[in-house]
C-alpha cells in the first residue's frame, strides 16, 4: 500500500519535472528539473529493488552528468529564443514524425508478448538466497568479466593521458605555487606582545622591513611540477 | 580456466611496464624524457616478443574464456611489437626536429600495441571490441600529436569521429549476432554454428546473424582501411605526422586483419559462404581503388593510403579462400607488408630539404644523385610494393593468388594480379622521378641514424627474402595450422 503511493507519488514528481525540462523558459531551470527527474527515477528503481541502478543513476547522471550539462548551458551564451523561433513554422512536420513514431510504437506494443516468467521475475528481483542485485553484479564483473573491466579502466587512463598530450600547455608566464619556497621562507613573520589599547605606532613596532625575498625559482614543470 | 594468467603474460608485461614508463616520464628530467621513455619503451616490447617466442604455442584460454593465446596469436603479436618498436624508433627524429618531442608518444603507441595485442588475442566479442577501443583510442590522439599543426588536429578529429561510426556499426552487429546465438564467446559460436556431428544435427545460421556478421564485417573494414569505408585514410596519413602514419598503416592495419581473420574463421568458419561474397567484394573493390585512385596522387603519403587500401585488397584475397592455405598466405603477405611498408616511411622520413621534411613526389628528384642509397632502397620498397620478383612483395602476393586459386576463386586472382599491373604504373613512377628528373634544391645531408638503419635492414629484408624464407613460411604455416583446427 505505502509502496504503492510512493510509486504514485515519486512517478508523478517524475512526469511533471520531466514535462518542466522540456516546457521552462529559462534553460538553467531546465537542467535543474532534469535533475529533480533523475531523482524521482532512482526513487522508483528503489521501490523496484534495483538499489544498483538507482546509485548510479545518482551518481552517474546527477553528479556529472547533469552537472555538466549545467555548466554547459551556464558558460555557452546560447540566445533559447531565437532557438525557438521557428518553433510553430515547424511543428507540422514535427508532429508528423511524432505521429508516425506513435504509429510504429503502437505496433510494436500490441505485437508484444511477455515472457511467462516475466511476472515473476518483476516480483522478485532480488536473487532468492539473499544477494543483493550490486553484490551480484560486482561477482559477475570482477570474476567472469574481469579482463573487460579492466581494459575499459585502461581506455580511461589513455583518455587522460589523450587529453593530456592534445590539451596542456605550459606558459612560461604561468604563476604555480612552489611548495619548497614557502616552507622556507621565515624570519620575515614575527609575533610581539601588544599592550592592550596601543597602536603600533606609538609602540615602535612597525613591521619590520621584509628582508630581500629570494625570486622564487622558475619550477621544472613538465619534470613533476603542481598543476 | 580459473585464474591462470600465464598466457597473457606478454599483455601483463606491456600493461606494467607502460604504467611504470609512466611514472617514469613524468617524473625525469624535461630535455630527456622523450628519449629515455622511448629507449625503454623499444625494450619493452622486444622482451614482450621474446616472451611470446618463448611461451607455448598450444591454444590456452584465459580470464573466463575471452583471451586465447595461440600460434595465430603468437605470430601476429610478434609482428605487432616489432612494427610498434620500429616506428617509435622512426619517430624520434622527426618528433625532435619538429619540436614536438614529449615523452607520450612511445607511452601511446605501448598502449595502443597493448590493445592490439588484446584485439588478435580476442576470444569474445566483448573482448575483441575492448581490445579494438583500446589500440584505437591512442591512435586517434597519435595522429593529433602535432597539436599546432592545423593539418594534424583535422586528421586527429576525422579519425576520431569515424571511428566512432565504425565501433558504432561494429557493435550493432556484435549485438545482432549476440542476440541471435545468446553467446559473445567464439569458441560457443563456432560450436553452436559448427559442422554437423554424429549426435548433432547441422546447425543453422540465423538471417539476424547473418546481417549481424556484415555489421562486424563493416566495422573491421573500417580499421583495414577498405573499399567502401576507406574515405578517412588519405586525409588522416597525410595529415599525421609521418611516423604515426607509419604506425596507422602498419601495426593498425595487421592487427585488424588478425582479428578480422580470427573472426571469420573460428565462430563463422563453417560459413565461408555466407561471408565469402562480401570479403570477395570488398576485396575487388579495394584493389580497383588503390590501383586506379592512386595515379593522381601528389603527396607520397596519400600515395601510400591509396597504396595501403589496395594491399589491404589483396591481403582480402586470401582471406576469401577461407581456407588454412589462404590464412597462411595471409599471415606471410602481412608480415611481408609490415616490413615494406615502414621501409618506404624510413626513406619519407630522410627526405628533407633545408631542415623540413618534404613530402611532394615531385620533391623525390634527384635523390639518386644525391642520396644514391636512399633511392636505392626506395626502389627496391617500390618494385617490391609492385610484386616484382624476385622481392618479397612479389611472394606475398603469389602465395595470396595460389589460395585464392585453390578455393576456386581463379577469376578473383585474375582480377588481383590486372589491378596489380595497374598500380605497378604508380609505384614505378616514383622510380622514374628519383631517378631519371633533375632536382631542383639539394637535400639535407644530415640524417638520423635510426631512420638510415631501419631503412637499410627493412630494405636488406625485402631484397634478401628469397635467399632465406624458411623462418618466416614455417612461422606464419604454424600459425594458420594453429587456427583453422
Amino acid at each position: 500500500m505505502i509502496a504503492g503511493l510512493a510509486f504514485y507519488l515519486f512517478a508523478g514528481i517524475l512526469i511533471a519535472s520531466a514535462v518542466m525540462v522540456v516546457t521552462s523558459r529559462n534553460p538553467v531551470h531546465g537542467v535543474l528539473f532534469l535533475i529533480l527527474a533523475f531523482f524521482n527515477a532512482a526513487a522508483l528503481f528503489l521501490i523496484a529493488g534495483a538499489e544498483f541502478l538507482a546509485m548510479i543513476l545518482v551518481i552517474v547522471y546527477v553528479g556529472a552528468v547533469a552537472v555538466l550539462f549545467l555548466f554547459v548551458v551556464m558558460m555557452l551564451d546560447i540566445d533559447f529564443a531565437r532557438l525557438r523561433e521557428g518553433f510553430r513554422r515547424n511543428a507540422p512536420l514535427g508532429l508528423v514524425i511524432g505521429g508516425i513514431l506513435l504509429i510504429e510504437l503502437l505496433l510494436v506494443a500490441a505485437a508484444w508478448r511477455f515472457a511467462p516468467e516475466a511476472a515473476a521475475l518483476r516480483l522478485q528481483p532480488v536473487q532468492p538466497d539473499g544477494v543483493t542485485n550490486t553484490e551480484a553484479l560486482g561477482r559477475v564483473l570482477y570474476t567472469d568479466y574481469v579482463y573487460a573491466f579492466q581494459i575499459a579502466g585502461l581506455i580511461l587512463l589513455v583518455a587522460m593521458i589523450g587529453a593530456i598530450v592534445l590539451t596542456l600547455r605550459d606558459r612560461p608566464t604561468a604563476k604555480r605555487q612552489d611548495v619548497a619556497a614557502q616552507i622556507a621562507r621565515s624570519g620575515s613573520v614575527v609575533t610581539r606582545r601588544v599592550p592592550i589599547g596601543a597602536g603600533l605606532a606609538e609602540t615602535g613596532i612597525a613591521r619590520p622591513p621584509l628582508p630581500e625575498a629570494p625570486k622564487p625559482k622558475q619550477v621544472e614543470h613538465q619534470g613533476g611540477g603542481h598543476h | 580456466m580459473g585464474f591462470d594468467l600465464t598466457p597473457v603474460l606478454p599483455e601483463l608485461f606491456l600493461l606494467v611496464a607502460g604504467l611504470v614508463l609512466l611514472v617514469v616520464g613524468v617524473l625525469t628530467r624535461e630535455g630527456e624524457a622523450a628519449r629515455v621513455v622511448a629507449t625503454l619503451s623499444v625494450l619493452a616490447l622486444v622482451i614482450g616478443s621474446i616472451i611470446i617466442a618463448a611461451s607455448d604455442k598450444s591454444p590456452q584460454l584465459a580470464l573466463g574464456g575471452h583471451y586465447v593465446a595461440d600460434g595465430f596469436s603468437a605470430f601476429l603479436k610478434i609482428l605487432l611489437f616489432v612494427g610498434a618498436a620500429l616506428a617509435i624508433l622512426l619517430a624520434q627524429g622527426f618528433l625532435h626536429d619538429r619540436r614536438i618531442a614529449r615523452f607520450e608518444y612511445s607511452l601511446l603507441v605501448l598502449f595502443s600495441t597493448l590493445g592490439m595485442s588484446m584485439m588478435v588475442s580476442a576470444n569474445s566479442f566483448l573482448a575483441l571490441y575492448m581490445g579494438l577501443e583500446l589500440s584505437a583510442l591512442p591512435l586517434y590522439v597519435l595522429a593529433a600529436f602535432d597539436r599546432d599543426n592545423l593539418r594534424s588536429t583535422e586528421a586527429g578529429l576525422k579519425y576520431f569521429v569515424l571511428g566512432a561510426l565504425a565501433s558504432g556499426m561494429l557493435l550493432y552487429g556484435c549485438s545482432l549476432v549476440y542476440g541471435f546465438a545468446g553467446t559473445l564467446s567464439f569458441d560457443v559460436l563456432a560450436d553452436a554454428f559448427g559442422a554437423a556431428t554424429a549426435e548433432r544435427p547441422p546447425a543453422l545460421l540465423p538471417l539476424g546473424a547473418v546481417v549481424g556478421l556484415v555489421f562486424i564485417i563493416a566495422g573491421l573494414a573500417f580499421k583495414l582501411a577498405a573499399v567502401p569505408f576507406h574515405m578517412w585514410t588519405p586525409d588522416v596519413y597525410e595529415g599525421s605526422p609521418t611516423p604515426v602514419t607509419a604506425f596507422l598503416a602498419t601495426a593498425s592495419k595487421v592487427a585488424a586483419a588478425g582479428l578480422a581473420v580470427r573472426v571469420l574463421m573460428h565462430p563463422f568458419g563453417e560459413w565461408t559462404a555466407q561471408w565469402q561474397q562480401v570479403v570477395v567484394l570488398i576485396s575487388i573493390a579495394s584493389m580497383l581503388l588503390g590501383a586506379f585512385a592512386a595515379i593522381g596522387q601528389a603527396n607520397i603519403k596519400r600515395l601510400m593510403a591509396y597504396s595501403g587500401i589496395g594491399h589491404i585488397g589483396y591481403a582480402l584475397v586470401g582471406v576469401a579462400a577461407g581456407s588454412e592455405r589462404g590464412v597462411y598466405a595471409v599471415l606471410v603477405y602481412l608480415a611481408i607488408y609490415l616490413v615494406m611498408t615502414l621501409g618506404t616511411f624510413g626513406c619519407i622520413l630522410l627526405m628533407r630539404r633545408q631542415g623540413q621534411y618534404v613530402e611532394q613526389i615531385s620533391d623525390l628528384a634527384g635523390l639518386s644523385r644525391q642520396r644514391p642509397m636512399a633511392a636505392a632502397a626506395l626502389g627496391v620498397f617500390m618494385f617490391s610494393q609492385a610484386g616484382i620478383p624476385p622481392l618479397a612483395g612479389f611472394f606475398g602476393k603469389l602465395l595470396v593468388f595460389l589460395a585464392a586459386v585453390e578455393a576456386g576463386l581463379t577469376w578473383l586472382a585474375v582480377l588481383g594480379v590486372l589491378s596489380s599491373c595497374v598500380a605497378a604504373f604508380y609505384y614505378l613512377r616514383i622510380v622514374k622521378v628519383m631517378y631519371f628528373d633533375e632536382a631542383a634544391e639539394p637535400f639535407d645531408t644530415a640524417v638520423h641514424p635510426a631512420v638510415t638503419g631501419i631503412t637499410a635492414i627493412t630494405a636488406l629484408a625485402t631484397l634478401f627474402f628469397i635467399v632465406w624464407p624458411g623462418p618466416l613460411l614455417r612461422a606464419a604455416g604454424a600459425a594458420a595450422a594453429a587456427l583453422v583446427r
